[in-house]
């Protein structure tokens, strides 16, 4: 199993033939992953990297069969167009890339989504990668330091930061564990699926044994978190980083954004409900093998 | 997140059918009498600028006459709030108002939809209202592809007990107002108060919004100058950086200056980040060693090697650092060697005077260190670069022993030398620049290393001197990335014959400015 995206998804890659678009294709196939089909308008035709591309997502499904993820790499002005498009079409889970992404364009997004029961990770996301499976997305640069980096495991990542999220795996990955699945959430306010979405997919994966988790400050993700512990909802031990503590307090949407978060959304208040609800802190990157080392001793894994 | 002015807010107010207090922008005191006369007094004068609570710090004033407006306008002109000089006034009719409401809306990340507030209690915090009179607050969360129309707020403010023709010119307002939110892909848009006046006419009068950094693109109506949220003016170096931003979509580039002048006894540092998380942990790692940090800059998202050239020479634009620390989460996914390349050039020119650790890891770490290795001996300063496996608190703890070491303490801002082409110049233009290559001094190559080091096959060999492989449009239009290549393999093994010139508009001027004040 793994999470999200494993050998036998059916990926498609819209905006295929620009320089990200491109770039990443090289690296999911080299990877592993199962890229059926790319969709630029009007390069319909072409190959990139021995992926047939198409005029529109609805003619690649027509002639390779059904797609199950959508890698978009379009610029950020065009997303909405591309990932509309791809949910129209069936797509049950996107991918979407870009950095600067409208957030009014990510909340229409949102709602079609919901409709068509279809998900989506990001915007501003580097992807998803499970180990020895496949990537969706950019993490890891290229097959080969995607390979080197990350080992196979039974340890989930989520992470709000997409160097933090190679970064954590990596240094997990040099301690001699391994990774089932590790997510890029996406840097954005508002994402498709935020750290508690993630949780509830780990906590049901056979592959998963326990969690590291990236936070930062902002927005009530973390916290949810902690609510999960506390009902139940997450039963595998988490061990949480959350950064941004010596940024300064006040980066909020508004006074009015403290009625959405209640007292929420900083560190301090993140790192406590964690605490509180029985996750292990970490106070440093570097600290992160360690504990995760301490926890798997405690838990006989 | 982009902040509008009030006088500006209210025009996306008014322009969505929304009642505004009749008034006018002025700049000086003979304006504020000539608009009291033509609004009609009494008037209020309210200062614009970014910053809450205004009227507990003698922002917003009243006048009974023209005069009064005039005397109290050149009181309020001039003065300083919150690292803002007061340079507008709003001049508006005084209401008579009988009750005061707030209504806004923002956006609820969790249910990703944008969710409206509104409050029968106004004129106060909507957190203190929220604190004290919970009961009188109703919230909506809105899916925007139904939309808000006026029957959806007629049942939301039903549950407040509103009747009648207020019940239905408020249920119109928040219509609109959910309508205007939307129009200019705002964040955030309150008002605070919404009032009833004694005639029951509902106006806003005040109100504030702020504009999605993403999408300030789709709105040049709002002169927005630098689409992020400030506390205090941008300062002029910044505005440089942001123009760079604004011009290459090509990754990220974010500067952001924490100090006007560095107090090199202070120990500031040019800090260079890459990616908000590593960011953040390489900041604490030289916080943490005892150094503040000059500037925050992030380039990342795969930028190409010109603009962490540009992101080096705007931060090393700042007089009075005593050292450079590049540091990013570690095990980036971007091409690594776009950033060496970028860094030494812009070293290369400055002459750097002050150490510099740069730690690159990642994809093509290697590679990248390799770049640093082979041209630290063309750089004054010392330079080191580290992989992923070097923590940043040893990276910072390395650059604190650099300078403990060095003999350059502080570091000089240098002129910028104006750019002559060489005489036989053959040149081509790039995206964000110009290759310019002196066929003269190709003559005597006999390496022709620029070809081979153009892994994009921009260059070919013809007539033993390396011209363009593709058409000039192609060049010009992104095809060569501007990753210095050619330029370093020239540097290295070549004829010097290729200088990639890569201008920073406002720069020269800036070194100039600074050098005068000095």
């Amino acid at each position: 199993m793994a999470i999200l995206v494993d050998k036998k998804t059916r990926v498609l890659v819209q905006g295929i033939t620009g320089r990200e678009g491109r770039a990443r294709a090289k690296l999911m196939k080299g990877y592993g992953t199962n890229v059926v089909a790319g969709v630029t308008p009007g390069k319909g035709g072409m190959e990139v990297e021995g992926v047939p591309v198409f005029d529109s997502v609805y003619e690649a499904i027509e002639t390779v069969g059904e797609i199950d993820a959508s890698a978009v790499f379009v610029p950020a002005p065009f997303v909405k167009a591309a990932a509309l498009e791809a949910i129209d079409a069936g797509v049950k889970l996107l991918l979407l890339v870009p950095d600067r992404v409208p957030i009014h364009d990510t909340l229409e997004i949102a709602s079609h989504a919901d409709r068509k029961r279809a998900k989506f990770v990001g915007p501003n996301t580097l992807g998803v990668l499970s180990p020895g499976k496949a990537v969706l997305g950019m993490i890891g640069g290229r097959p080969e330091t995607a390979k080197k980096w990350f080992n196979i495991g039974d340890i989930g990542v989520s992470s709000r930061s997409g160097g933090i999220t190679s970064a954590i795996s990596y240094y997990i990955s040099r301690a001699g564990f391994g990774l089932s699945t590790i997510v890029h959430v996406g840097g954005d306010v508002v994402v498709g699926l935020p750290h508690p979405e993630i949780m509830k997919l780990f906590e049901k994966d056979a592959d998963t044994k326990m969690v590291v988790m990236f936070g930062e400050i902002g927005t009530t993700q973390e916290e949810r978190v902690a609510e999960m512990m506390k009902k139940g909802e997450l039963t595998k031990p988490l061990v949480a980083f959350i950064g941004g503590k010596a940024a300064k307090e006040g980066t909020r949407f508004s006074h009015a954004g403290a009625i959405v978060e209640g007292g929420r959304g900083s560190y301090a208040s993140k790192v406590r409900t964690l605490k509180e609800a029985g996750a292990y802190i970490a106070e440093s990157l570097m600290e992160i093998p360690k504990i995760v080392a301490e926890v798997r001793k405690e838990h006989k894994f | 997140m982009a902040r509008l002015y009030e006088y500006q807010s209210k025009e996306i107010l008014r322009k969505s059918g929304i009642k505004i207090p009749e008034g006018m922008v002025v700049i000086s005191p003979e304006e504020a009498k000539e608009a009291a006369k033509k609004i009609g007094c009494p008037v209020v004068l309210k200062i614009q600028v970014w910053a809450k609570g205004r009227a507990e710090i003698g922002g917003v004033k009243f006048a009974e006459t023209p005069e009064e407006a005039k005397r109290t306008a050149s009181e309020l002109l001039g003065m300083e709030v919150k690292n803002f000089r007061v340079e507008k006034l709003l001049v508006e009719k005084k209401l008579d108002v009988e009750r005061e409401l707030f209504a806004g809306i923002i956006i609820d990340d969790y249910a990703k939809k944008p969710m409206l507030i509104f409050s029968s209690i106004g004129g106060m915090g909507i957190e203190e209202i929220a604190k004290e009179h919970p009961e009188a607050i109703v919230t909506h969360r809105i899916d925007v592809l139904e939309g808000f129309p006026e029957y959806k707020a007629r049942e939301l403010l039903g549950k407040l007990k509103f009747k009648g023709r207020t019940l239905v010119k408020l249920s119109g307002t928040l219509s609109k107002l959910y309508k205007a939110f939307r129009k200019s892909d705002a964040r955030v848009a309150e008002i605070n108060p919404l009032a009833i006046t004694k005639e029951g006419d509902l106006f806003a009068l005040d109100c504030h919004i702020t504009i999605d950094d993403y999408a300030v693109y789709r709105h040049p109506e709002f002169g927005i100058e630098i689409a992020r949220e400030f506390d205090r003016p941008p300062t002029e170096l910044e505005k440089i950086a942001y123009k760079v931003e604004e011009k290459d979509y090509r990754g990220t580039f974010y500067f952001f200056q924490m100090v006007k002048s560095p107090i090199p006894k202070e120990k500031y540092i040019g800090f260079h980040g890459a990616g908000g998380g590593g960011s953040m942990m390489s900041m604490d790692a030289v916080l943490s060693r005892g150094f503040k940090t000059a500037n925050f800059t992030d380039t990342s998202g795969n930028p190409p090697a010109s603009k962490v050239y540009r992101a080096a020479k705007i931060i090393l634009s700042q007089p009075g650092i005593i050292g450079y620390f590049a540091s990013g989460s570690g095990v980036a996914s971007q091409e690594q060697f776009n950033s060496a390349r970028g860094l030494v050039k812009a070293f290369m020119e400055e002459k750097l005077d002050i150490p510099a650790v740069l730690r690159l890891g990642g994809n093509y770490e290697e590679k990248a260190i390799e770049i640093l290795e082979a041209f630290s001996k063309f750089i004054p300063a010392k330079i080191e670069g580290y992989g992923r496996d070097d923590p940043p608190e040893f990276c910072a703890e390395r650059l604190a022993n650099l300078i403990k070491e060095g003999k350059t303490k502080v570091h000089k801002v240098r002129k910028i030398q104006d750019y002559t082409p060489p005489k036989g110049e053959y040149s081509f233009k790039t995206l964000t620049g110009k290759v310019s290559i002196d066929h003269r001094a190709c003559a005597n190559c006999t390496t022709q290393a620029c070809v081979p080091a153009c892994t994009y096959e921009v260059l070919k060999i013809r007539d033993g001197k390396p011209v363009l492989a593709i058409s000039e449009e192609d060049a010009g239009k992104g095809k060569c990335t501007e990753c210095l290549a050619c330029e370093l393999a020239c540097f290295l093994h070549g004829e010097k014959a290729i200088h990639i010139y890569l201008p920073i508009p406002g720069l020269k001027e800036y070194r100039e400015k600074l050098a005068r004040e000095e």
